[in-house]
């Protein structure tokens, strides 16, 4: 694992230092072309690759620094627009775009899915035990779907005049474009992933559930709560090293939004983190691909993930040495 | 269970749980059912603005091509014939094969036969019966809803969406295999050693899990590139090139698979007794022969769930596939995006529909098979912390 992953790692932090690329020689060149009474002739400076002894370009790979990082982060830019508080501007350099996707699109996620999960949890508890079967076999089809199979399916139904927009648009009697913009688009994108995560959460839940003891819920009864305050004070915090559980995995895995941004076709207005890094890697149009950009923005990427960690991390090193004690 | 008269809910509180769960299940359930309507239909009828259109495809019916209510029937009564005979008959089928030991292979086994069966019966040989029978019953063998599968013929044959099936098998099977192995071995000596460097090993394999896919592309995908000349060394002139080929994919999927992996078969690991495996050491076992004889036979159920969700991983997996292949090897996920990247007819976005159906329909075979393996393998990581 150490050599799989690792290894990696300090091979992509190493090469964000450094940059690749041909070298360029400048000649000047004398071009004539037959005129009237004289040649006419012009001379001018031009750039060309080298070439080695068998016709390759050479190539040379140099340290650069943190000039990658900075042409990721843009800092002048962005520092530029934060200064005239032009919030616009600042958000349409793409990695601040992304990351600023990226966590809004993490935070509004968690508390709905743990909301709708419990819900969906309690609901299913309460109901007779004849359909749990099928219940949960429907639930656990948008969990187990391809992410970006699941993201067409839903692009599909709301692109041009696809039945959930004409549905809309009768509802709201206006006209409405899901893909023209980028609001849209992103609430679309935060339903599917509701939608793609939440049955992870009520199967987690339901089977905690399972395992409540009813004696406090009959001693909860007895002391005069209400429904709710059942649920409030005795279901929940039962659950909650679940709910723990269920947040640090959303936290983790919508992180790296990827797929989504892919099947919607979202990429013109809305990019996420892992997006940015793809985008690097896959060849442009001349076929180069900016890996040692790629790599800035991977050690960024990183970085984030390494701070959302720390505070479970902590916790679990708080548990680790509680338990040796 | 019958629960004291306080705590069963009230009618009302029952009725809006119920109807809650049924939304629930319309939502879950809808896009995928509506995807595999969708394919079914001429291009008009899947793209038009009317649900009811799309459902019974009046395009699609008025060129000819349908399903009558005899069809109908005939159909209906076989997918439930085919579910009872297959909830019955599977369970005592493998134990029949397997005869006591190595009951998940014969289970695999026979379910992938009777799903090969009841594929060629359902659409080869009824559609065939249905079609000679329809023109002799007058009103009830006309056509009521149209249906067509050309969408299906001209990806499957002349798109050639078998390759693409195919390197997804390969690369599939490639990490369930390579995962399990590795998993089984280092989850069994985590679950048993009380050493710090074992709870070093497992927060490591933690933040390896949260790592972003792309970050682990950033490391391979140059050393694929210019593998050649970095293994010239080595082998000389016959120095491969890694980029693009299945191998090095199931290499990066693996690793990021393999943290996942390495808690879950170790959770598993931790539910069997050490007593166990410490018995067989006392009757004068090796370690390995303890591994072999004592685990190996109890380990199954976790072994099969933690390969699921490698299956899964592999299966589903786009941004590694996509970069670290070139188009004449892609599995399938990357592939459809070629479909709907031209977005040139109605048509190729019709066929991207069927493209995604295929792509969809084992995973909806794996949950019915293995529904109570995946429930047990989401619940297993958070019940054991």
């Amino acid at each position: 694992m150490l050599a799989f992953i690792a290894g990696p790692l300090i091979y992509v932090f190493v090469q964000s230092f450094f940059v690749t690329a041909s070298i360029f020689e400048t000649v000047e060149t004398e071009t004539c072309t037959p005129g009237f009474v004289e040649e006419i002739c012009t001379t001018e400076l031009r750039s060309r690759p080298l070439l080695d002894e068998r016709g390759d370009v050479i190539e040379q790979t140099r340290f650069v620094g943190l000039q990658s990082y900075s042409n990721v982060l843009e800092l002048e830019k962005a520092a530029d627009s934060l200064r005239n508080w032009d919030l616009g501007s600042f958000l349409a350099i793409d990695f601040w775009k992304a990351l600023r996707f990226t966590l809004t699109f993490t935070f509004i996620t968690l508390p709905i899915m743990l909301a709708i999960g419990l819900g969906i949890a309690l609901a299913v508890n309460m109901i007779s035990e004849r359909f749990r079967g099928q219940i949960i076999f429907v639930s656990l089809l948008p969990l187990i779907i391809t992410p970006v199979i699941g993201a067409l399916s839903i692009r599909w139904l709301f692109i041009g005049d696809g039945i959930l927009t004409a549905a809309l648009e009768w509802g709201l009697e206006r006209d409405i474009a899901m893909f023209a913009q980028a609001w849209t688009i992103e609430i679309l994108i935060l339903f599917y992933r509701v939608w793609h995560i939440v049955p992870f959460a009520f199967v987690v839940l339901y089977a905690g559930l399972q395992t409540l003891n009813q004696d406090a819920i009959e001693s909860a009864i007895i002391d005069g709560a209400s429904r709710w305050q059942r649920v409030r004070y005795v279901v929940i915090p039962y659950l909650m090293p679940l709910i723990v559980f269920l947040t640090v995995i959303h936290l983790m895995d919508s992180y790296r939004v990827f797929e989504e941004i892919v099947g919607l076709g979202a990429e013109r207005h809305v990019i996420s983190l892992q997006w940015i890094t793809y985008d690097f890697l896959r060849p442009d149009d001349a076929g180069n691909r900016s890996i040692s950009r790629a790599s800035a923005s991977s050690m960024l990427t990183m970085l984030g993930i390494v701070i959302i960690l720390i505070f479970p991390l902590r916790r679990t090193w708080r548990d680790y040495h509680r338990r040796e004690q | 269970m019958a629960l004291p008269a306080a705590l069963r809910p009230t009618r009302a509180l029952k009725t809006l749980a119920l109807g809650s769960v049924a939304l629930w299940c319309l939502i879950a359930g809808f896009p995928i059912f509506w995807i595999t309507v969708m394919s079914l239909k001429h291009p008009v009828d899947a793209f038009s603005s009317n649900p009811f259109i799309v459902v019974f495809g009046k395009v699609t019916r008025d060129t000819g091509l349908g399903i009558s209510t005899f069809g109908l029937v005939v159909g209906a009564a076989g997918i439930y014939l085919a579910y009872r005979i297959g909830m019955r008959g599977l369970p005592s089928w493998s134990a029949a094969l397997a005869g006591g030991t190595g009951r998940a292979g014969a289970w695999v086994l026979v379910a992938l036969s009777y799903a090969a069966a009841v594929l060629i019966l359902g659409v080869v040989i009824l559609p065939g019966l249905v079609g000679a029978i329809d023109p002799l019953i007058g009103p009830l063998g006309r056509p009521i809803i149209g249906l067509t599968a050309d969408h299906y013929v001209s990806v499957w044959v002349q798109g050639e969406f078998y390759r693409n099936f195919i390197n997804s098998m390969t690369v599939t099977t490639g990490v369930v295999l390579i995962s399990l192995s590795c998993g089984t071995l280092a989850g069994f000596g985590l679950a048993r050693t009380r050493t710090r460097i074992a709870f070093w090993i497992l927060i490591a394999a933690l933040v390896f899990r949260a790592l972003p896919h792309s970050v682990l592309v950033t490391g391979y995908l140059p050393v694929f590139i210019n593998s050649a000349e970095i293994l010239r060394p080595l082998f000389g002139e016959a120095a491969p090139t890694l980029y693009g080929r299945p191998l090095p994919v199931i290499m990066v999927l693996v690793a990021i698979n393999q943290p996942f992996t390495v808690w879950m078969l170790r959770s598993f690991f931790a539910n069997i007794p050490a007593e166990l495996d410490e018995a067989a050491r006392v009757d004068g076992c090796t370690y390995f022969q303890a591994f072999r004889h004592v685990i190996i036979p109890v380990m199954w159920p976790g072994v099969i769930t933690t390969g699921l969700f490698s299956f899964l991983v592999g299966y589903n997996d786009y941004l590694v596939t996509s970069l670290l292949l070139d188009a004449q090897n892609q599995t399938m996920v990357p592939a459809i995006t070629g479909f709907f990247n031209r977005e040139t007819t109605s048509t190729d976005q019709v066929r991207a529909v069927a493209a995604a159906v295929s792509i969809t329909a084992p995973l909806f075979l794996l949950v019915m098979v293995f529904q109570r393996q995946i429930v047990s393998g989401l619940t297993a990581g958070a019940v054991k912390g």
